[in-house]
């Protein structure tokens, strides 16, 4: 046991000598030669329409992955680190983040990011939010949003409003490239209203079909497009089915005709293969975020694919 | 047309009283007679001009409704014209109204704020509370010889373990503070509440430092900073008990932290806090008592070094995208009370790695591998004989190591198997002492979250004693249920 003996001293005054050293020495280490904006998003999806209206000004990394669940994320200490240095962080807001941001947040200690402060960016700030509860809402009714649904970006008008928001904040942090944040926003919105368009006559035709989803993720996508949601394959936010439940809701998919059921990548499909069996509805795994899928990388491809393949399916029922 | 009516009739009350005075008075009277008659001819006209207008307005509505019916049809590209120039009126509009601030605040949208909060807007904390309770039978009658954690059963039967009050919210732009209290019944009944934590951390002290000041559960090791409720199994790990006693090491103090700025994860921190007192079980703990056959003495702080002294290291890696990894390195040392000039220093290691696939379902599946080691080092005085004066026990150095392992496998949504391995050991004559006594544990479990704020848990654990020459079979059944705005917990 000599060895411990050995290490037995640690001194106090060591101690607060090593840690003034460290804290003089960071300044010198921490060099901001910063020539891109660093932002950070919480999702895919931000983190899309921040590299759009940013462009070559800005480096942009979303802490989720697409095709994770926004509400579980893993909060890894990497992310400490990437928040620590950021310019910007853009979150959606509305509680989606609630359970793995605040903790980073507080870790990365970093000025810029701290409520109010002008690098931070709530997404959800200008959009006309769906869902939010008028009445009193507990647990008991499931994971619930106190502040409405918050997978606003499903809706590409709101996707033009977060760009709007996000080029407001460059400009705020970066006054000297307002001019391009500024180019770059009309760019970017008047590509996506050429393209709504496209989507909007393309849905035409499905305009009021029933659907199923999983998780009320797509609910934005459903009021915009002019599909009707049925039910869902959750009873309540967050709550597994019960196969009694199952039953209720094959019955109604039968009884209201739903030919498709919206699914999202990270759920797991074995129950709605059951729901598909028993009701010959379609499941359809759309991405709710870019990079939901390999295939689907940009803003606007999510609504590209995901009408694609609701479209076939659809016109496939009929 | 409501307000007409009542200027009329109004009017018309006024009529009589009017007309008495005419008489009475001059012509000035007859002439405001005059205009007022020739008012209520010209609102008189007015009003059958409205009555007409509004019949005609119902008329039209009445054929907008027929035609409404069956609605001209745009092609859907117009509609898409129309309703594109309408929401960019709608924006010009609003853009106009905006004053630059920090945060924009713009009619419509949601504000940054919980809509439904705001009729409630209140500076009040978050607020939880987290009851944690277990059923416990084993073949051992007493509780505390088998475990070594306060919050872990006490009785056969049923136990509270845990009711953790919780607060916390922001300061002021500088500070967040937290708050822990927890109530607990003890075997004889008796509710105590306890000041687990409190303290207030910065919010963005420049450098990348940070510092937490207050009452806290200091930095050493995974498990200690963590309470009860957070732990994967429904008792703490022996060797915590061991070096920390069964409340965990926390004591007044502050702590200073220091993010490295690396391209990975990298934290120093150094905790100093108050010595004495149970919850700090190794070093000066509660005077009067008797620790390895040695009474505590009565010993002030002179100096720094009479202080708690916590160094610790932390770094994480990022192995895939799938996997993490967590090291840790700790040391603490500060005086003990069993000599005068005595001190304690325990020094530990810590691994925590993980595995969840990026497509989770709500979490799951995932599994977990967490592993503690620590040893130490504790300069034991000598004991006297009270009356006599003679030395019962000499000046010793007591060596005392332990370890705990656990894995954990999320095999399927809200299902959780766990199994975890404890192993403690003294150096020398610790044989006698259940304080020191060689000791190994075998314990799986199996939990079932019904969601993120209930769990059921049922354990077993195999307690080998080598030293006493006996083992204990213990099953526990613990449960748990969090109400009201708990903050999220840290990896």
């Amino acid at each position: 046991m000599k060895i411990f003996g050995v290490c037995a001293g640690i001194s106090p005054r060591w101690l607060v000598a090593g840690l003034i050293a460290v804290s003089i020495v960071t300044p010198a280490l921490n060099v901001q030669a910063v020539e891109r904006l660093r932002v950070i998003t919480s999702t895919p999806d931000f983190a899309a329409i921040a590299t759009e209206v940013g462009g070559d000004r800005v480096d942009v990394l979303s802490l989720a992955k697409g095709t994770q669940n926004p509400h579980f994320v893993d909060a890894r200490p990497s992310f400490i680190v990437e928040l620590n240095k950021a310019d910007m962080l853009i979150e959606g807001g509305l509680e989606l983040e609630i359970g793995w941001l605040p903790p980073l947040l507080l870790s990365a200690r970093n000025p810029n990011l701290q409520p109010n402060a002008p690098g931070r960016v709530v997404a959800a700030l200008n959009v006309p939010i769906l869902e939010v509860p008028t009445f009193r809402v507990d647990r008991s009714m499931g994971d619930v949003h106190p502040a409405g649904n918050p997978h606003f970006t499903l809706d590409p008008d709101n996707g033009k409003i977060v760009a709007e928001t996000i080029a407001d904040a460059l400009i705020r942090i970066h006054p000297q490239d307002a001019a391009v944040f500024q180019a770059n926003l009309e760019r970017f919105k008047n590509t996506l209203d050429a393209k709504i368009q496209q989507w909007v006559a393309q849905m035409e035709p499905f305009r009021g079909a029933k659907v199923v989803s999983y998780h009320k993720s797509y609910n934005y996508f459903i009021e915009r497009f002019g599909l009707e949601l049925a039910s869902t394959v959750e009873p309540k936010p967050g709550v597994p089915p019960s196969p009694a439940y199952v039953e209720t809701l094959t019955a109604l998919m039968k009884a209201q005709g739903v030919r498709v059921v919206m699914l999202e990548p990270y759920y797991v499909r074995a129950l709605p293969d059951v729901i598909s069996r028993e009701t010959g509805a379609q499941i359809l795994v759309l991405p709710t975020m870019p990079g939901g899928i390999p295939e689907v990388q940009t803003y606007a491809d999510v609504f590209q694919y995901n009408i694609n393949a609701l479209t076939n399916a659809l016109r496939a029922g009929q | 047309m409501r307000s007409i009516a009542r200027v009329l009739v109004l009017a018309v009350l006024c009529l009589p009283s009017v007309a008495a005075f005419a008489d009475a008075t001059s012509d000035q009277f007859r002439n405001e007679l005059e205009a007022l008659k020739k008012q209520m001819q010209e609102m008189q006209r007015t009003i059958k001009e409205q009555q007409k207008t509004i019949s005609n307005q119902q008329n039209t509505i009445d054929k907008l409704e027929k035609t409404a019916a069956k609605p001209v049809e745009l092609p859907p590209a117009q509609k898409e014209e129309l309703r594109k120039e309408l929401t960019q009126e709608l924006a010009r509009e609003e853009r106009k109204t905006v004053t630059p601030s920090p945060v924009p605040a713009r009619g419509r949208g949601f504000g940054g704020m919980e809509p439904f909060a705001r009729g409630i807007q209140s500076l009040n904390p978050d607020i939880s509370i987290d009851g944690l309770f277990a059923a416990a039978a084993s073949t051992e009658d007493d509780f505390e010889r088998l475990f070594t954690g306060a919050h872990d059963p006490v009785q056969r039967g049923f136990t509270l373990q845990n009711l953790e009050l919780t607060l916390g919210g922001a300061v002021d732009p500088y500070f967040r503070g937290d708050v822990h209290l927890v109530y607990q019944i003890d075997r004889r009944g008796k509710s105590t509440l306890e000041v687990e934590e409190a303290y207030l951390t910065t919010l963005s002290l420049p450098s990348n430092l940070q510092l937490k000041a207050g009452q806290f559960f200091t930095q050493f090791g995974r498990l200690n900073p963590t309470h009860p409720h957070t732990w994967d199994f429904s008792d703490q790990p022996l060797v915590n008990g061991r070096m920390f006693g069964g409340d965990g090491l926390r004591n007044p103090g502050m702590q200073f932290s220091y993010l490295l700025p690396l391209p990975f994860y990298m934290e120093a921190m150094t905790t100093v806090q108050d010595s004495q007192g149970e919850t700090a079980f190794s070093f000066r703990n509660a005077p009067g008592e008797e620790l390895f056959g040695r009474p505590l003495q009565e010993r002030k702080v002179r100096g720094l070094d009479d202080l708690l002294w916590v160094p610790r290291l932390r770094t994480s890696f990022n192995l895939s995208d799938t996997q993490t990894l967590l090291l840790g390195a700790s040391g603490a040392t500060g005086p003990n009370a069993s000599g005068l000039h005595t001190r304690t220093n325990i020094y530990g290691l810590d691994l925590y790695w993980r595995w969840k696939p990026l497509d989770n379902f709500n979490g799951w599946p995932f599994v977990s591998f967490q592993t503690e080691g620590m040893f130490r080092d504790y300069q034991a005085g000598r004991a006297l004989d009270e009356t006599s004066g003679d030395l019962l026990l000499p000046r010793r150095t007591l060596n005392d190591w332990g370890m705990y392992s656990q894995i954990l496998w999320g095999f399927s949504p809200r299902w959780v198997a766990g199994m975890r391995f404890d192993y403690v050991e003294g150096n020398g004559d610790a044989r006698n002492d259940p304080n020191r006594d060689r000791r190994l544990r075998y314990s799986p479990n199996i939990t079932f979250y019904p969601s993120e704020f209930s769990k059921w848990r049922l354990q077993y654990n195999f307690d080998d004693q080598p030293d006493r020459g006996r083992h204990d079979h213990t099953i526990t059944l613990q449960y748990e249920f969090l109400i009201g705005t708990h903050g999220a917990h840290t990896f």
